[in-house]
């Protein structure tokens, strides 16, 4: 036999073997792959923002699949879409899903707040709030440094004029500057409901809060009066909107003495002179 | 005996490191160093990987390749031969073990037909070629120590390369100009090695 053959033939059977052994070992040994996992992989929008509580979005299509969790309106930046889908493929019931945003109880802005001290350090609140509560007179408002703004996915958040602001049209209510912000000023609220909130969450006596903030809630009592559906109770001198009986009626905006009522989507998110009081 | 084995572990980790020495495999030492987990985690599957290679293409080289004159096939043959035993590898851990699978999975395509894997095998030969007491077992020690040799440079490097992300370094340099630069250096202090082996044991 020519050596030259002998080479083909020996390089060619190592080939074959090599082929043969790969082709029955990937049948052999296949991973079954979870395919309903994967198509419900693909309603998710896929930001692994970890609002429904699993390791991201393929943590939360595995645990669907898988009937670990029945509850399909878990992915709040899909919204009822992504809901409706995953009811389809694993047909499960379609939970009814409100649309919630973002909001940011807080009108102490750099006109409205006092400050205290001035603060020079690294431009973070988590850092700011070890420096005697942060450099704003008021310890329960936003502090303006922006931890929120940057773990937003979406850019529905910006600073306008020292206090965070959330655009309800960009906010997928993920809820990560929730858990970002170090005060705990940010709470969802419903989107699309005509819907009062209070910017405050001062709850210091009125008086003190006069001090402190222009436009903080003093605990006046004057909303809750106003209030015919009962929706807003004072808890520590400070007024909170049940959004659930709120009919978005707005006397409570109209007769709050340091205004700070707004219906959801009044909200400034701009420098503007009604902000600013 | 004993004495022999440790002296071909030490050449290989040391004097003739396969990075800093001879140049093989610069590109995931320039491309996985950045940190030290990733280092580790690619060291150890070049080191699984060249022991599998050793020990797969030494009886194809002894029983085969040789016997019927065709020694020159030898690189070909052992890319052929690599290649499909990573892939059975990644295959077989995928199934049995996907905690280390992914651990190491996204390097072992990576390392499939990498340089200094094939350079190991055919420098195992040529050395089997030109020593006969230089055997199977002598193949898989190299095989090893060069692995070893990889992961002792992947970790010196990735130590240098988070000195130099809090390095104020001039633009011009920045990036992959001041990595060569320092695997330049990394590289020299390693000729400091040369015959400390062959004093040892010599």
């Amino acid at each position: 036999m020519s050596p030259i053959l002998l080479a083909v033939i020996i390089v060619a059977a190592i080939g074959l073997i090599a082929g043969l052994g790969l082709a029955i070992a990937s049948i052999v040994m296949a991973v079954p792959v979870d395919e309903k996992a994967e198509a419900i992989r693909e309603c998710l929008p896929g930001a692994n923002c970890g609002a429904c509580g699993f390791s991201g979005c393929d943590g939360y299509a595995a645990a669907l699949s898988k009937g670990e969790t029945t509850d399909t309106t878990l992915c709040a930046p899909g919204g009822a879409d992504a809901a409706a889908a995953i009811a389809e493929i694993t047909g499960l019931a379609a939970g009814e899903m409100i649309p919630m945003t973002a909001v940011v109880h807080c009108k102490g802005n750099n006109v409205n707040a006092e400050n205290k001290l001035i603060y020079s350090g690294i431009e973070s609140c988590k850092l700011a709030i070890q420096v005697f509560g942060g450099p704003k007179s008021c310890s329960f408002g936003c502090l303006g440094y922006g931890d929120c703004e940057k773990v937003c996915q979406f850019d529905a958040i910006s600073i306008c004029d020292g206090v965070a602001r959330i655009n309800p049209d960009e906010c997928k209510a993920c809820k990560m500057c929730i858990s970002e912000c170090p005060k705990h000023i940010i709470s969802l609220i419903p989107k699309e409901k005509a819907n009062a909130v209070v910017l405050c969450m001062n709850h210091d006596k009125g008086a003190l809060t006069r001090k402190e903030c222009k436009a903080g809630c003093i605990g006046c009592m004057k909303c809750v009066k106003n209030c015919e559906a009962g929706a807003i109770s004072v808890i520590n001198f400070c007024a909170t909107v049940d959004p659930e009986k709120c009919t978005g009626c707005g006397k409570c905006v109209d007769g709050c003495p340091v205004k700070c009522i707004y219906m959801q989507g009044n909200i400034c998110m701009v420098k503007e002179e009604e902000n600013v009081l | 005996m004993i004495k022999y084995y440790i002296a071909i572990v030490l050449t290989a980790i040391l004097t003739e490191n396969f990075v800093l020495a001879k140049f093989l495999g610069i590109c995931p030492f320039l491309g996985v160093s950045k940190k030290l987990n990733t280092a580790v985690g690619m060291s150890m599957a070049v080191i699984f990987v060249m022991a599998m290679a050793t020990a797969v293409t030494y009886p194809i080289n002894k029983f085969l390749l040789i016997p019927n004159d065709l020694a020159y096939l030898q690189t070909i043959v052992f890319i052929l031969v690599i290649a499909a035993l990573v892939q059975l590898v990644e295959i077989a851990l995928k199934r049995f073990i996907p905690s280390l699978y992914s651990a190491l999975g996204i390097y072992l395509p990576l390392i499939t037909t990498n340089c200094a894997v094939l350079g190991v095998v055919l420098l195992n030969v040529e050395k089997a070629a030109a020593d006969a007491s230089f055997g199977f077992a002598a193949s898989m020690f190299n095989s090893v120590g060069a692995g070893l040799g990889f992961l002792l440079a992947m970790v010196m490097f990735s130590g240098v390369r988070s000195k130099l992300e809090s390095a104020d370094i001039p633009k011009f340099m920045q990036g992959l100009p001041i990595t060569l630069v320092a695997a330049s250096l990394v590289s020299v202090s390693f000729l400091g090695f040369g015959g400390v082996v062959e004093n040892i044991f010599g």
